[in-house]
């Protein structure tokens, strides 16, 4: 019986589940539908690079259609929202795209409207955001105009996108202001919500000693109620204020819209409600979430998206076989974090394991938690590895989704 | 393990405070613990959100973000600021007995 899958979003996560069940389902009538809203596929780790020149906007830009295996249809258009008892996708435009099974892989988008002052981020004097290709470029226009006075980076809460890049951002401006020479004239400090430099305790106590090490203020418990462009201030909910004369925000996150006006479908924030290992939506068994759409308790970050998306088409596939779901995610995550000078950090971790020191993938592997070459090496190669093995959903010897214990050393914060 | 005493109990706390098992707590045990976390008076309204912080933890599990307390407790998020000053979500899960929100990652 010819079956149609409907992936919603052709991003990271929707292009490799797509293509990896094109691949799975060779030869059968199966049509497999992707729907996003525009055409432009953005390789998200590269706007960290954007506003200091190491970047431009055109080089991590390409087609969404391109990076879909033939056999794939996609539909450029809006989505309304999902009738989630009719098995029933309502596009913007009235268009009715019926399915047997939907992935939900929108992403998150940014509300800078839900913070007092940012409504007009885009529009604002001295406050950017990298976190979207025209503010990252915006943003390197005004660093190359700075002088000299204070930067200051600010995630406004969690959760956000790849929770180490405003961290990364204060490092690479450290790197940035020294090339310039005008370090001595830059004070820089990162403000965040968190009650220490990262959401875990090992790699929180190393990030923060980088930090200072870097003469980087960290300024934490920090909850921004409001963005005071003309004023030049972070204003917290308690009161207190941190002063700037750049400042580079990460806004408040959420999921695509439509997921609110779906009925059952998404968390408080717009966030699909999805079973942590499974990754089958909580509000019907033949809908399934993955990436930073997903609720589930770990980063929201392109290394989760690709662990996950292996266990998503093996759970769907076994879905339409009428098999109980047996793939297991553990919440898996790697990223490099840039420190700037040409060096980077590794950490990896999942559910249950914080980041610790030791080796990635094994005791051969590259250093993890620890400030190396091979790191940032690392980082620049992934943009070829992302276009060319992770998006076309090809498997890496080695690199499974489960984390691995091994090379992994014992200690506590 | 530390252990703390409220409303004459004996209960196994962390080392912040936070109850280890959330089934240990009672109402009657709250106003103890807020005096503890420097929350002197529980109003209707910061039991509104206590209330509130139990509830989603029986559904989810886990206590939810400020953001989420902002966005479905009734209570908005400068007023939970004025409630339970510096960090509403910890404060308010810590005197519901509950564990700390994960929130962040």
């Amino acid at each position: 019986m010819a079956q149609r899958i409907v992936i919603l979003g052709g991003g990271t996560g929707g292009t490799l589940v797509a293509n990896r069940l094109r691949k799975s389902l060779a030869g059968e009538a199966t049509e497999i539908v992707v729907v996003d809203r525009d055409d432009r596929h953005v390789y998200q780790p590269g706007l960290l690079f954007v506003p200091f020149g190491l970047a431009t906007v055109d080089e991590i830009v390409r087609s969404r259609r391109a990076q879909l295996h033939s056999g794939i249809r996609f539909i450029e258009a809006e989505v309304d929202h999902i009738e989630v008892d009719g098995d029933r996708v309502i596009l913007a435009d009235g268009t009715v795209l019926e399915y047997d099974t939907l992935v939900v892989a929108t992403g998150a988008v940014l509300q800078p409207g839900e913070t007092e002052g940012l409504a007009d981020l885009g529009h604002l004097r001295r406050v950017h955001t990298f976190y979207e290709p025209n503010g990252a470029a915006a943003l390197g226009a005004a660093l190359s105009a700075f002088e000299g006075g204070r930067l200051v980076v600010n995630m406004i809460d969690m959760p956000i996108k790849c929770p180490v890049a405003p961290l990364e951002f204060g490092f690479l401006a450290d790197w940035y202001f020294q090339e310039r020479g005008i370090r001595d004239r830059v004070e820089l400090a990162c403000v965040t919500p968190l009650d220490s430099a990262f959401t875990k305790p090992v790699a929180s106590e190393r990030i923060g000693g980088l930090l200072s090490e870097k003469g980087i203020e960290l300024v934490t418990e920090f909850n921004t109620g409001e963005v005071d462009d003309a004023g030049g201030r972070l204003v917290s909910y308690d009161g207190r204020e941190v002063a700037f004369d750049l400042a580079a925000v990460i806004p408040l996150h959420g999921g695509a819209p439509f997921i609110t006006r779906s009925p059952g479908l998404g968390d408080a924030v717009g966030f699909v409600e999805t079973d942590q290992a499974t990754l089958q939506a909580k509000v019907k068994p033949n809908i399934f979430a993955i990436g930073d759409a997903a609720g589930v308790p770990t980063s929201k970050a392109g290394s989760v998206t690709h662990f996950e998306g292996e266990v998503l088409v093996e759970n769907l596939l076994r879905h339409l076989d009428g098999q109980p779901l047996d793939a297991s995610f553990d919440g898996h995550t790697n990223c490099f974090i840039e420190t700037g000078f040409h060096k980077a950090l590794l950490i990896d971790f999942n559910y249950d394991t914080e980041p610790l020191p030791g080796h990635f993938p094994g005791i051969a592997g590259l250093p993890l938690l620890k400030e190396s070459r091979l790191n940032h090496l690392g980082k620049l190669m992934f943009q070829w590895f992302y276009w060319h093995v992770l998006l076309p959903g090809r498997d890496v010897p080695g690199l499974g989704s489960d984390m691995p214990q091994r090379g992994k050393e014992r200690v506590s914060a | 393990m530390p252990t703390a005493t409220y409303a004459g109990h004996d209960v196994d706390v962390n080392d912040e405070g936070f109850f280890l098992d959330p089934s240990a707590w009672s109402e009657e045990m709250a106003p103890d613990i807020a005096k503890d976390a420097g929350v002197d008076e529980l109003t209707d309204r910061h039991w509104d959100v206590i209330r509130f912080m139990r509830h989603e933890y029986d559904e989810h599990g886990a206590g939810p973000t400020v953001r989420v307390l902002g966005k479905a407790s009734g209570v908005s998020v400068k007023e939970l600021y004025q409630l339970f000053p510096k960090g509403p979500a910890k404060l308010a899960a810590r005197i519901a007995g509950i564990p700390k929100p994960r929130g962040c990652i």
